[in-house]
């Protein structure tokens, strides 16, 4: 049996530093917003050669007093970012890049208008509180039946406080990425904390209903810290292959899939990832240490 | 019993196998059904336009988007663009116009025509001194039924020949009856094209427009007024083009990767289970050929997002097995007999199946109804994919434990 209620100082230590660098970075860095969100127009091509310097001379030239940025992808195309325009400024630069590179290839073209981003950037916030409010109530629903010696509440708070968990930091990461390597945060970005949400969760509640179940057979026999080490161990292989086997569709996916999900799946791949740890390593652990707190009293 | 699981597992193997060969992309399945890929599989533009409505009554705003979405319509389809959808987004108070053409090379030629729209009115003149004033009427393009293309018969120049609709003719009588005598200004586009003299009430709804049209300008003028003028004025503020070759470029990796997760999954299962595993992966290949077959047969327009939110939904597809076959370790550990503690092990597990699926549909849900169009394949994909996998894993992995691991304990007993 794994001694993880014993050494949880050292797990919730982790995870305390990991939370609290995430929060610093989305302060800090905050997120670089993707255009479907801000406006803006995305271009993505192949010149050929690869060249992102001739390119980017082209467009400067082409839209002038206006920010043109330029980076690879990930399969070696060009994006380009530049604020939103119309298609009569699309063609007349598309004939100049045309003109400029032989073996051109124009891959996609996004421009979309700051109100339209607006509006997805609102529905997107709306989606994430009305998943919030759908999984409180879940968890209240799971939480429905009170045992001692800790209070259902406490098991729903603590629940929350792991999904949070595991949104803050891929959140974090996100944004990291966004300051060093021009990441931006899309529509993509926040379906992707949602899923790690709605899948994460569950995880935790089994080890929870575990935790009641024994403590109703146990009747105060044991000490709590030792029901909630013994329900973690006896649901460890089902919390972590439940998620692995989605975490090996997910490297499938990363390694393998299109490049325009990679930051979706890297979104997801980090949340599901730290859903397994807090589900063991967080969400328990906080229970006895809650559970203590109220002993001393 | 036993005979009628096995009937069942024949009965759904067999489903299976006709749902693979009908969801294979070459073969017979294809002849019957395509399959529905999204523009960003495909290639093709999804342009969204901000409709115009400041110079449209409340009362026949509904009236004047329904027709301005069937002349687009059937503007669209003068492009020979295979199934073009065209449709109205309501978001808020802003009415939004949305054209998803699939597979047009010439995007931007298509883009043009759409935007090139005639937008016909007639205006009243009134001289001012020197300068002229043009008063808008409400006789706009809209009330247009239909235009020929005809020749003047002294000039032979051509001219346009419009035809109003009832309403409209009511209005062009009532208009040309207040200026007997004065110019009657006709505008195409926001240009002044002419500016005949009316000579008498006209009644009947016929007008010519004569301007200084050549033929060919005529002859299209003509061809889009058929098509039907547009209600009301339309910008572009959107618009996401792929081209083919991104587009079979994304479908291809997300099948191999698709496949690749797949492989990994069972194996990973295969390792850890063993002979159980062996009935997981003989599930997952049933849950994914009979998923397929429903988003085809539906259909559903599979997205980029839709193909990876189906993808995604294959490593959630097993952990229906790995719940049970957990349990089922556990009740062997506690001394019940191999069928024993199988038939326990579905019973405790399936509430947490159901539970675990719960929260996952929660969102799928919320996020069909609350986001863009692009994260809807992906919501819907993902919906559906968790509850065929909640029965499907549930159902084949018990008929296949009825049958095959029934028949070894039975055979030991006769031993």
């Amino acid at each position: 049996m794994f001694r993880i209620v014993q050494n949880r100082r050292v797990f919730l230590a982790i995870s305390a530093i990991l939370i609290v660098a995430s929060i610093a970075a989305v302060a800090f860095f905050g997120f670089r917003e993707g255009v479907d969100f801000k406006g803006g127009t995305m271009w993505q091509f192949r010149t050929g050669d690869g060249d992102i310097n001739k390119a980017q001379e082209v467009l400067t030239a082409e839209f002038k007093g206006t920010e043109v940025k330029l980076s690879y992808a990930s399969d070696g195309s060009v994006l380009a970012r530049f604020p939103e325009i119309g298609e009569a400024d699309h063609q007349r630069a598309l004939a100049a890049l045309q003109a400029r590179f032989p073996a051109f290839e124009e891959l996609s073209f996004q421009s979309i208008g700051p109100s339209v981003g607006a509006a997805l950037r609102n529905r997107s916030l709306l989606a994430i509180v009305l998943v919030l409010i759908g999984i409180s109530l879940y968890i209240a629903f799971a939480f429905r039946k009170v045992y001692q010696p800790i209070s259902s509440w406490k098991y729903g708070f603590v629940t929350l406080f792991s999904l949070f968990h595991d949104v803050a930091i891929p959140a974090g990461l996100l944004s990291v990425l966004g300051r060093y390597e021009g990441v931006e945060v899309d529509s993509n970005f926040v379906v992707a904390l949602l899923v790690v949400m709605g899948f994460s969760v569950h995880d935790t509640i089994v080890v929870f209903d575990r935790i009641r179940e024994n403590l109703l057979k146990d009747r105060g026999r044991e000490d709590f810290s030792d029901v909630v080490n013994t329900s973690i161990n006896q649901t460890l292989a089902r919390s972590i292959n439940t998620s692995l086997t989605l975490i090996l569709v997910l490297l499938a996916l990363y390694f393998a899939g299109p490049a325009s999900l990679e930051f979706f799946i890297l979104t997801l791949l980090v949340g599901v990832t730290t859903g397994v740890y807090s589900s063991i390593f967080v969400a328990s652990p906080l229970l006895v240490v809650w559970q203590r707190l109220s002993l001393k009293k | 019993m036993k005979r009628n699981s096995s009937l069942l597992l024949v009965l759904i193997i067999l489903l299976a196998v006709a749902a693979g060969v009908f969801v294979y992309p070459k073969g017979i399945g294809s002849k019957w059904r395509e399959w529905h890929l999204g523009l960003d599989l495909v290639g093709g533009s999804h342009l969204i336009y901000k409709v115009d409505l400041s110079e449209v009554k409340d009362t026949e705003r509904d009236s004047v988007l329904a027709g301005l979405r069937d002349v687009i319509e059937r503007r669209v389809n003068l492009f020979g663009v295979s199934e073009p959808q065209v449709y109205l987004a309501r978001s808020g108070n802003e009415t939004n116009l949305v054209v998803e053409l699939a597979g047009v090379k010439e995007i931007s030629d298509a883009i043009r025509q759409i935007g090139e729209t005639p937008m016909l009115d007639f205006r009243e003149v009134a001289e001012a001194g020197t300068s002229t004033e043009f008063i808008p009427t409400i006789l706009t393009g809209r009330y247009i039924s239909g235009a020929q293309l005809s020749f003047n018969p002294t000039t032979n120049a051509p001219e346009v020949s419009i035809t109003f609709n009832d309403e409209g003719a009511k209005i062009f009588e009532e208009l040309t009856g207040r200026n007997v005598g004065r110019p009657l200004a006709i505008f195409l586009d926001g240009a002044l094209i002419e500016m005949p003299t009316v000579q008498q009430q006209i009644s009947g709804g016929q007008a010519q427009i004569t301007g200084k049209f050549t033929i060919q300008a005529a002859r299209q003028l003509v061809e889009r007024f058929n098509a039907g003028a547009l209600p009301a004025p339309v910008t572009l503020i959107n618009q996401q083009t792929t081209s083919p070759t991104l587009g079979t470029d994304s479908l291809k990796t997300a099948i191999i990767a698709g496949i690749a997760g797949t492989l990994l999954v069972m194996l990973f299962m295969l390792i850890y289970y063993g002979y159980l595993g062996l009935f997981a992966v003989i599930a997952l290949l049933v849950y994914i050929a009979l998923t397929l077959a429903i988003f085809k047969i539906v259909p559903i327009t599979l997205t980029l997002a839709g193909l990876a939110g189906f993808i995604l939904t294959i490593g959630m597809a097993v952990d229906a097995n790995i719940l049970v076959f957990e349990r089922v370790k556990e009740e062997m550990k506690k001394g019940f007999s191999r069928a024993a503690a199988m038939h326990e092990g579905f019973r405790q597990a399936w509430p947490s199946i159901r539970d675990s699926n719960t929260s996952t549909i929660i969102t799928a849900i919320i996020l069909y109804f609350f986001t863009s169009s692009f994260v809807k394949g992906f919501a819907l994909t993902l919906f559906l994919g968790v509850v065929v996998s909640m029965f499907s894993a549930i159902t084949t992995t018990r008929l296949l434990l009825d049958v095959f691991a029934k028949d070894k304990k039975i055979h030991k007993h006769n031993e």
